[in-house]
């Protein structure tokens, strides 16, 4: 059975040499690198900050995130002159370079050593966890990554070029305006609040905002 | 009389919805693509969903493929394929498959081939389900979308 309107077009980045890049680049929105091997998860990550105001490339691996930041000994960079990057968040277990590798190899550069670096994992292994922060790593995040990780990502981009009124303030006006008792809605940009073609969701028996903590071993290490 | 149908069909939705997280075959990970889905992205949700159906047919195929192979022994990348077939499904919501996944994890783990096939088959058994019921949804809501465009009363 056809689904109609499925990939549409429109929607998808353009995909430059496996490079996703979006369209339409202002000089006000913090820029963030995504790097993962799911496309399902990369569909969502560069969702979740482009709803958060964010430029986002999304790429399939450490070897081309590198290759991207200008980091790879034997490709050229793809990155547009004077595109900054002001967070790169990568999954943790991929083919190939791990995340933790790319991690080491974005620390040991003098370009981007001060770019923040966060980390995705769907274990929540406490070794793991340790590890990258001791390497230098931001943060981490236990997948599925949800609005609220992301929101709070935001704080880690600092742009000092960046007009006051686009980052934090407005954050925090929503925030005093919405008196939710959910804090993962209550800063979301009006855009999501409409809309005719977003279904209204049955009441959730549980907390949206409690994710699930589990400990577990894992092949990729 | 103007949009009832369309009415009628976002409550079928709400009711089909309700009862897959009652039943726990999805969680509060697909509400949140829920929320990710507006005006400058309006089919986010169908997108991505049938990305994560594409891309898991593949891990069963490639995951079946290797159960069935008498000589198999590579539990290593059985496990890969696993935990990727793992992190789509927990990244759209999809807890019911993940859960049954968790169990083929353990038995492959053990490398316990037997253990792993029947558990293959709970998990394929949980997909279809998943597909069959997100396609239901995916349908009602093109419905409602074509029901809540129509602009005068259709004669009979």
């Amino acid at each position: 059975m056809e689904i109609s309107g499925v990939l549409s077009r429109r929607n998808m980045p353009d995909e430059i040499g496996g490079f996703d890049l979006s369209p339409g680049h202002s000089e006000e929105e913090a820029h963030v690198l995504a790097v993962d091997d799911s496309l399902v998860d990369r569909k969502v990550i560069e969702r979740l900050l482009k709803i958060s105001s964010c430029k986002v490339t999304a790429v399939d691996s450490g070897r081309r995130a590198l290759q991207f930041l200008g980091l790879d000994e034997e490709k050229n960079s793809a990155a547009l002159d004077g595109l900054k990057v002001d967070l790169i968040i990568t999954d943790y277990c991929m083919p190939g370079m791990t995340g933790y590798e790319l991690l080491k190899k974005i620390k040991e550069s003098s370009t981007f050593r001060e770019t923040p670096v966060v980390i995705m994992s769907s274990e929540n292994i406490l070794t793991r966890i340790d590890r990258c922060l001791e390497e230098g790593a931001e943060d981490f995040i236990v997948k599925p990554v949800k609005l609220s990780d992301v929101k709070r990502l935001k704080d880690y981009m600092t742009r000092e070029d960046r007009d006051g009124n686009e980052g934090r303030g407005i954050n925090k006006r929503k925030l005093g305006e919405a008196c939710d008792v959910s804090p993962s809605f209550s800063s979301s940009p009006p855009s999501i609040s409409s809309s005719s073609s977003s279904w209204s969701a049955p009441s959730s028996p549980t907390s949206l905002d409690s994710p699930t903590r589990r400990l577990k071993t894992s092949t990729c290490d | 009389m103007l949009g009832l149908g369309a009415d009628r069909l976002r409550a079928d939705m709400n009711r089909l919805l309700a009862l897959l997280f009652h039943q726990g075959v999805l969680d509060e990970q697909f509400l949140q693509l829920q929320q990710l889905q507006d005006e400058t992205s309006p089919n986010f949700v169908s997108e991505v969903v049938n990305i994560y159906f594409h891309e898991s047919e593949k891990l069963l195929r490639n995951l079946r493929g290797l159960l069935m192979d008498r000589e198999f022994s590579d539990y290593k990348k059985m496990g890969i394929h696993l935990n990727q077939f793992m992190g789509s499904s927990s990244s759209i919501g999809a807890k019911r498959v993940r859960n049954v996944c968790v169990a083929f994890r353990a038995a492959s783990e053990q490398n316990n081939r037997a253990g792993c096939l029947r558990a293959l088959e709970l998990v394929e058994h949980e997909y279809c389900y998943l597909k069959n019921k997100l396609h239901e949804l995916f349908q009602l809501e093109q419905q409602r979308v074509l029901a809540a465009g129509v602009r005068y009363p259709i004669q009979n």
